[in-house]
């Protein structure tokens, strides 16, 4: 790729070089943590207003804001324990994790299959295959969502938790294969001709050459799957059976039908942030790194 | 039981499944033990035994929607039937979707009598029994079967109401001052005038209103405009104005408004614990009556419903005639004439197998209403049938409800707003309403736009 450059070592710099330099100076200059400081803070401050206020009273919350409670402090676990003794919440925390985890685990499963394919195997139409996976990217969700329950009812699937998994998975598998096409393509093609000539075929190679370096790739769109699947309303809402909601829904209706316990919101959305929460603190090294690799490169 | 689905399904998540529906299950409510109820009554439905009813609603909160679940109890039990309740906020959005795509559920609860005639135009609905018919003819105001009858037929029968013409207050407070409740609409402004006069300079204005209420932000202006209609130009001309018969942006209704607007946009009257005119658009519907709690807001116009919002304000206000909060009738030009603006919901059936009609011609019935009475103990509820006996009603606040909406004298006018086309009851009225609040636009310019958007068929 780029073993000329040591052979002149006395040559002035590429400018492409220089901008490298660059950039790494001015990102790890004073100035430029400090901006990054700052903007993690405005960032933070509507999500720390969020937690302070799941705490408070009622009456509190709807006559001040909550950054009068540095001067008036007053606290209450109220909320928290209106909100855990709602009957659906701990029925659809697990049925937001029974949903997730086969939404998380189906794509990947097929995308790393179809990656491959498109990235080291050849065959007729391919580039023309791939292009056009990509570009079902640009369907939005709303315009599937009828055509989609239509067939789920004539195919008798319809309530049940298969709605929300084949959804999530046929929404998520252009931009998965993609992803993960463009992390298998990094890999030096000498590395997969190595193999070869050691008598590797192709299952082989996908599972004991790839598939080691393919993991921050995987956890990285694990994560990225995980946190949307987590968060969705709009397929729940669609597709799921009454008694399969996962807490997104359940905790949209828990303002009440004319918004009387709108204060109980910002616990939940605590409540429902925790999973989320552990995934995303216990991957994230993987987070940044499988997304440059991946996302950036063609 | 929940996810027997998934088990069958999906090897990978079997045991986790397997460990979660044993939580799931432990942490589901008993079914409560339920007196064993006189059948008598029931025997008309038949036997249904092994049947089941699935019951679409947008009562989706707990302490509303477990009331619902626990009056089918006798019906359950006489008939054998299984009655599935399943409640959505998203529901008007999410019927037309399921509706569409063949994965109706047998009974939806409709609060707008003009998506009702949405879904008769899918074709995919279905006419009431003869039995249904019955129980409305008996129990109900003719006005409830006329809103969602379509082309001869009656398509749906009613729920729940709930009575829209009601300003709330504060007896103790009105007490205190010396005020009297109105009873015509002059009254109300010279009362009005001398709550002004009493504070002046202050936060504490004699009104208090908010129409924020998220993408359905400026409903609650509506609501005023409708009981003005009702009370400036009567009932006729209302009828007119909701089937267009007269445009929307006729002298009539464009009076109306600045009726309305003769408080809600006089500065010297609102808004009470809030600020100014303008905080109306900004404060949320469900919190705009709060004031009154804290005493810098004496009157607020909000439905019966609003019945649930004080105890979130205070756990402790006390709601009756001589307690901390109570409500009084909107008065009319003169106390000859009462019009009520109601609202309610209606039944709508997307099968018609015998055990869901049924079902809806139950729902019909004294019976029902008497149990869902029964099965309130908080109340905020009622219906206007007309065998519901008010002494199931727990709350003194439901019964005034009742007797408001039942009084044979009463002028009984839908939410005109859930009457027209969506395009405009749903879209430009309340976007109109808002900009008329928020950005100060005349009572003309926003009817003109309103009419602007009126769709053309």
């Amino acid at each position: 790729m780029s073993a000329s450059i040591p052979v002149e070592k006395a040559r002035k710099l590429t400018r492409k070089e220089k901008r490298e330099i660059d950039s790494k100076n001015r990102l790890a200059s004073p100035v430029a943590s400090l901006m990054a400081v700052v903007i993690a803070v405005f960032w933070t401050i509507p999500t720390a207003g969020l937690l302070i206020t799941s705490f408070r009273p009622s009456s509190d919350v709807r006559r001040t804001g909550w950054w009068t409670v540095f001067v008036d402090p007053g606290f209450t676990l109220k909320n928290y324990a209106d909100v855990l003794t709602t009957s659906n919440v701990t029925n659809s925390f697990f049925n937001s994790i029974i949903i997730t985890i086969p939404a998380v685990v189906i794509p990947i499963l097929l995308a790393l299959l179809a990656a491959y394919a498109f990235a080291w195997i050849d065959f007729k139409g391919r580039t023309f295959l791939f292009a056009f996976v990509f570009a079902l990217q640009v369907v939005p969700i709303q315009v599937t969502l009828i055509p989609l329950l239509t067939q789920y009812v004539s195919w008798g699937l319809a309530n049940t938790y298969w709605t929300v998994w084949l959804s999530h998975t046929i929404f998520a598998l252009p931009l998965a294969i993609y992803l993960l096409h463009n992390f298998m393509k990094e890999i030096p093609r000498s590395l997969i001709e190595a193999a070869r000539v050691d008598g590797a075929g192709h299952v082989r190679i996908f599972f004991q050459v790839m598939m080691p370096l393919l993991v921050p790739a995987i956890a990285s769109f694990a994560i990225f799957q995980f946190l949307w699947v987590w968060n969705d309303l709009l397929v729940a809402l669609t597709f799921s059976a009454p008694e399969y909601m996962p807490i997104t829904a359940v905790l949209a209706a828990l303002s009440g039908s004319y918004g009387s316990r709108w204060y109980l919101l910002a616990a939940g959305a605590f409540v429902a942030m925790v999973v989320p929460l552990i995934v995303f603190l216990s991957l994230q090294r993987y987070f940044v790194r499988g997304m440059l690799a991946g996302g950036v490169k063609g | 039981m929940i996810h027997k689905h998934a088990a069958k399904g999906l090897v990978a998540v079997l045991s986790a499944t397997a460990m979660l529906s044993l939580a799931a299950c432990s942490s589901g409510s008993s079914p409560t033990a339920a007196a064993s109820a006189d059948c008598t009554a029931y025997s008309q439905y038949g036997d249904l035994s092994g049947k089941t009813v699935s019951v679409f609603t947008s009562i989706s909160a707990d302490e509303e929607a477990t009331p619902h679940i626990e009056s089918y109890k006798d019906f359950e039990q006489c008939t054998g039937a299984t009655i599935k309740y399943e409640g959505s906020k998203d529901f008007e959005s999410q019927l037309p979707v399921r509706v569409e795509a063949g994965n109706a559920p047998d009974i939806a609860y409709i609060p707008q009598p003009g998506l009702v005639n949405t879904m008769v135009a899918t074709g995919k609905s279905f006419p009431v029994s003869d039995l249904a018919i019955q129980n409305i003819d008996a129990n109900y105001d003719p006005v409830w079967k006329d809103l969602v009858t379509v082309d001869g037929k009656v398509y749906a029968t009613p729920v729940g109401a709930n009575v829209k013409s009601f300003v709330w207050y504060s007896p103790k407070m009105f007490a205190e001052k010396g005020y009297t409740v109105p009873m015509t609409w002059d009254e109300l402004i010279a009362l009005s005038d001398k709550i002004a006069a009493d504070n002046s300079g202050g936060v504490t204005k004699p009104w208090c209103a908010g129409i924020e209420s998220g993408t359905a932000t400026g409903w609650p202006a509506t609501d005023w405009v409708e009981d003005l209609m009702l009370r400036v130009n009567g009932p006729e001309v209302y009828d007119q104005w909701v089937n267009h018969t007269i445009p929307f942006n006729d002298p009539k209704v464009v009076a109306a408004m600045d009726k309305a607007g003769s408080i809600l946009k006089n500065p010297k009257y609102v808004n009470g614990g809030f600020g100014d005119v303008k905080t109306i658009a900004t404060t949320a519907f469900a919190d705009a009556g709060a004031p009154i709690l804290d005493g810098t807001c004496f009157m607020h116009r909000q439905a019966s419903f609003y019945q649930a919002n004080w105890a979130s304000f205070d756990e402790n206000a006390t709601i009756a005639e001589d307690g901390d909060i109570w409500a009084f009738y909107l008065p009319a030009m003169t106390t000859d004439t009462k019009p009520v603006l109601f609202a309610g919901e209606f039944a709508m059936a997307f099968a018609d197998r015998p055990e869901v009609q049924a079902f809806q011609a139950y729902l019909a019935s004294p019976e029902w209403s008497n149990a869902k009475a029964k099965a309130t103990p908080n109340g905020g509820w009622l219906s206007a049938n007309k065998g519901l006996d008010p002494n199931n009603l727990t709350k003194p606040f439901d019964k005034l409800s009742y007797e408001i909406l039942t009084n044979p004298q009463a002028v009984l006018r839908f939410d005109g707003s859930d009457l027209m086309p969506s395009a405009v009851g749903a879209g430009s009225f309340w976007k109109g309403m808002t900009n008329w609040i928020a950005l100060n636009q005349s009572s003309q310019k926003v009817a003109d736009s309103i009419e602007k958007s009126w769709p053309s068929k």
